[in-house]
């Protein structure tokens, strides 16, 4: 019994039950399957998050950002402005208790350069429908190249806990013709 | 050197029993119900806020039960149990004294101690920074010591496990190897070791931090060390629960590993490639490059869930085998329908097993595969994961065994045997449940550790897709049934040892003698346990090209 000593003093000798053995190697072959998928997907697939990031000052981070949202500004919406910078361009997202900052309108279809940082905790950016999660750190710019796939008004929710005010951290994307 | 009148000798199965240590199995065990009923009442709390038609809580409530909720059934509950684990296996099965008591003591009173003022520092209102304590999010320091303390506590706890391995070799105790089962124990010790150094290098600074004595603490450097704490002790949990498996296989059914080598080498597995796992939280993260991420977050390619899946065939292979030659050799499946699905223990241990293979294995790999990440990251999908490993597998197997430890350790008779009998498949059809409808929301992309999934106060409003909220009414519902099969639970074993009758003589735990012989390898004949794992490995592949599907359907990201 398996809360008795092995019976036999010389049990690596015992030899291996055939359906164990044929488990054995499916499952280890099985797990080279799936370590390989991971690398073939970074070589044929369109989703991989980037590993482009940079230390960042919070500070000059923002300025980076006001900046870019001054230059394009073209509305405003809840106190939030709305931001259309031009296409493959850098574009620079702020995360900050409990707000993501600018609204951006993107063109359908072209690829931003979005930068991800945050001013004081770490955040979560979730983006509703689609269903692209990133962490957000402060003193980290995260960079991903983004292609919108679809138009219509898509959301940012907060899904790093951030306080009190977590749940109230909502952004937007547009994303149009 | 232990005198003879320490010991007493079980009736049951003639093993020699130190009465220090029992006393310490039954203190360690004793307060783990009691954090798994408060941790357990903290979690009905988050369920049913999270169910939005009943939004029991409001928000600073919320995050304050959640944050309690993690800290004392993942650590307090589960830790103070694989203690009673540990000196099980060793002092127990190994008929030998326990090492250091009063040391064993010590560490009793220090986790105790520990658990308690993180609980209060909790409670004060000031440390809401949920289980993970994210910096630079800033939790009173007395919540940080009081998880140091009660992880000093714990490694002194398996200091003494260590001490009584050395003493029962000295003492020539036992014959030839370790039972397999003390292996799993040794497995999970081994771990804990590192687990808890990788907290200790992290929450120390992180103690000093919050009373000033350090200015700053890297985020990203905080995540990559807390998890080396965070996951490593899950895999403590993994190795203790298979452990317990195989324990409750054989005092049951009399079931006997079909072949050691194989169940050992699954559990070497685990102490070399598990540790690379907390690389699976870090995958959404900026600052890590991809070849990092890809080569940890398969423990060196799947190394590990290989261990996993072994186990997932020679658990059921043995019972199986042992069913057999007792005559039940029907078909493929007579041997799994006369097994003893009326004694909680088997049926707690062998919902336990398929639960853990089928709901926390899979979504696991998925979740931790490096592009698919990106789809699940911080979704209700991870919570609805580890429900399905560490709730359905850890917690389901360690009360399954708890309903053998109250007759052979307390020498009660179990309460209630009606309620009892029923009660893994109350808790079991509950986790199930919360894991499947917390995956389901967290596919649509709602958040976990949110309050108000309908965005009220809001400055920019959003709606989840209506199924959503299904999902989390169904999560609320499946967590009253879970809560319900944990209070039963609670009264059966609590009863059972306060006002049990007590035993005397030899119990007939097994309805039979121990299998000596399953014949001999070459004509072994599990063919049931062969149709299952098939079963399993078809769903597990399926699910698994399923979400890659899924990714390529995701807007083009680089």
């Amino acid at each position: 019994m398996a809360i008795q000593p092995p019976e036999s003093r010389l049990w690596w000798k015992e030899p291996v039950a055939k359906v164990e053995l044929i488990w054995v190697i499916v499952a280890f072959l099985w797990g080279l399957v799936m370590f390989f998928m991971m690398i073939y997907w970074h070589a044929a697939g369109k989703q991989n998050i980037s590993s482009e990031a940079y230390r960042v000052d919070p500070a000059s981070y923002q300025k980076k950002a006001e900046e870019l949202a001054e230059k394009y500004k073209t509305g405003e919406r809840a106190g939030i402005p709305i931001v259309k910078p031009p296409a493959g361009s850098d574009i620079y997202l702020i995360a900050r208790l409990w707000q993501w900052w600018p609204i951006f309108e993107l063109e359908k279809g072209k690829a931003y350069r979005l930068h991800i940082s945050s001013l004081d905790w770490q955040h979560g950016f979730s983006l509703q429908p689609v269903n692209i999660n990133l962490q957000v750190h402060p003193g980290y710019d995260f960079v991903q190249t983004i292609t919108p796939k679809d138009k219509g008004e898509y959301t940012i929710v907060c899904n790093e806990y951030c306080g009190i005010g977590h749940h109230q951290m909502t952004g937007k994307i547009m994303v149009v013709d | 050197m232990a005198t003879v009148s320490e010991f007493r000798i079980c009736p049951t199965t003639g093993l020699k029993v130190h009465s220090a240590a029992e006393k310490l199995i039954k203190a360690n065990a004793v307060v783990a119900v009691v954090f798994l009923a408060i941790g357990g009442l903290f979690g009905l709390m988050v369920a049913l806020t999270r169910w939005q038609a009943v939004h029991l809580l409001p928000a600073d409530w919320f995050y304050l039960a959640l944050t309690a909720h993690g800290f004392d059934v993942l650590l307090a509950w589960i830790i103070f149990f694989e203690i009673a684990v540990l000196y099980f296996a060793s002092a127990i099965l190994l008929n030998c004294r326990l090492a250091a008591p009063k040391v064993a003591w010590a560490a009793f009173w220090l986790m105790l101690i520990g658990a308690l003022v993180a609980n209060v520092a909790v409670l004060q209102g000031g440390s809401s920074v949920m289980f993970t304590s994210y910096v630079p999010m800033k939790a009173a320091p007395h919540f940080y010591l009081g998880l140091i303390l009660f992880a000093v506590g714990a490694l002194l706890g398996v200091a003494v496990f260590f001490g009584t391995l050395v003493i029962a070799k000295e003492e020539k105790t036992y014959e030839g190897s370790l039972p397999l089962v003390t292996f799993g124990a040794v497995t999970a010790a081994i771990i804990a070791v590192y687990t808890i150094a990788s907290g200790a290098i992290i929450l120390i600074p992180t103690f000093l931090w919050s009373i000033g004595l350090v200015s700053h603490i890297d985020t990203l450097m905080y995540k990559l060390v807390w998890w080396g704490m965070g996951h490593s002790s899950q895999q403590i949990n993994v190795s203790a629960h298979v452990a317990v498996w195989y324990a409750i296989a054989a005092l049951v059914l009399g079931a006997k590993p079909i072949s050691e080598k194989v169940s050992r080498l699954a559990f070497l597995f685990y102490i070399l490639f598990l540790q690379l796992a907390s690389a699976h939280h870090l995958l959404a993260e900026p600052g890590l490059s991809a070849e990092w991420k890809v080569f940890n977050t398969s423990y060196a390619m799947y190394l590990a869930v290989l261990g996993s899946m072994i186990h997932g065939m020679t658990v059921p292979g043995s019972i199986e085998a042992a069913q057999r030659a007792r005559g039940f050799n029907n078909g493929l499946f007579q041997w799994l329908r006369k097994a003893p699905w009326g004694n909680p223990a088997f049926s707690g241990m062998f919902l336990s097993l398929v639960m853990f293979g089928f709901i926390g294995g899979i979504s696991g790999v998925v979740l931790g595969t490096e592009q698919i990440n990106v789809m699940m990251h911080n979704t209700l999908y991870v919570p609805g994961h580890f429900h399905g490993t560490v709730v359905a597998g850890t917690t389901l197997a360690f009360m399954a065994i708890t309903y053998l430890l109250v007759p052979l350790i307390f020498r009660r008779e179990v309460m209630f045997p009606k309620l009892a009998k029923i009660q893994p498949y109350l808790f079991g059809l509950g986790v199930l449940g919360i894991s499947v409808f917390m995956m389901g929301a967290g596919t649509l992309g709602v958040a976990r550790r949110h309050w108000d999934m309908n965005f009220a106060d809001a400055a920019l409003t959003f709606d989840y897709p209506p199924a959503a909220f299904l999902m989390m009414a169904l999560n609320g519902l499946s967590a009253v049934m879970a809560a319900t099969g944990g209070l039963i639970f609670i009264v059966v074993v609590v009863g059972s040892v306060l006002f049990g009758k007590k035993v005397e003589g030899k119990i007939d735990l097994t309805g039979g003698a121990a299998v000596a012989k399953y014949g001999s390898a070459g004509t072994l004949k599990i063919p049931g346990t062969a149709v299952l794992v098939a079963v399993f490995f078809t769903c597990f592949v399926l699910y698994y090209f399923v979400n890659w599907k899924y990714l390529s359907e995701l807007w083009p990201l680089r």
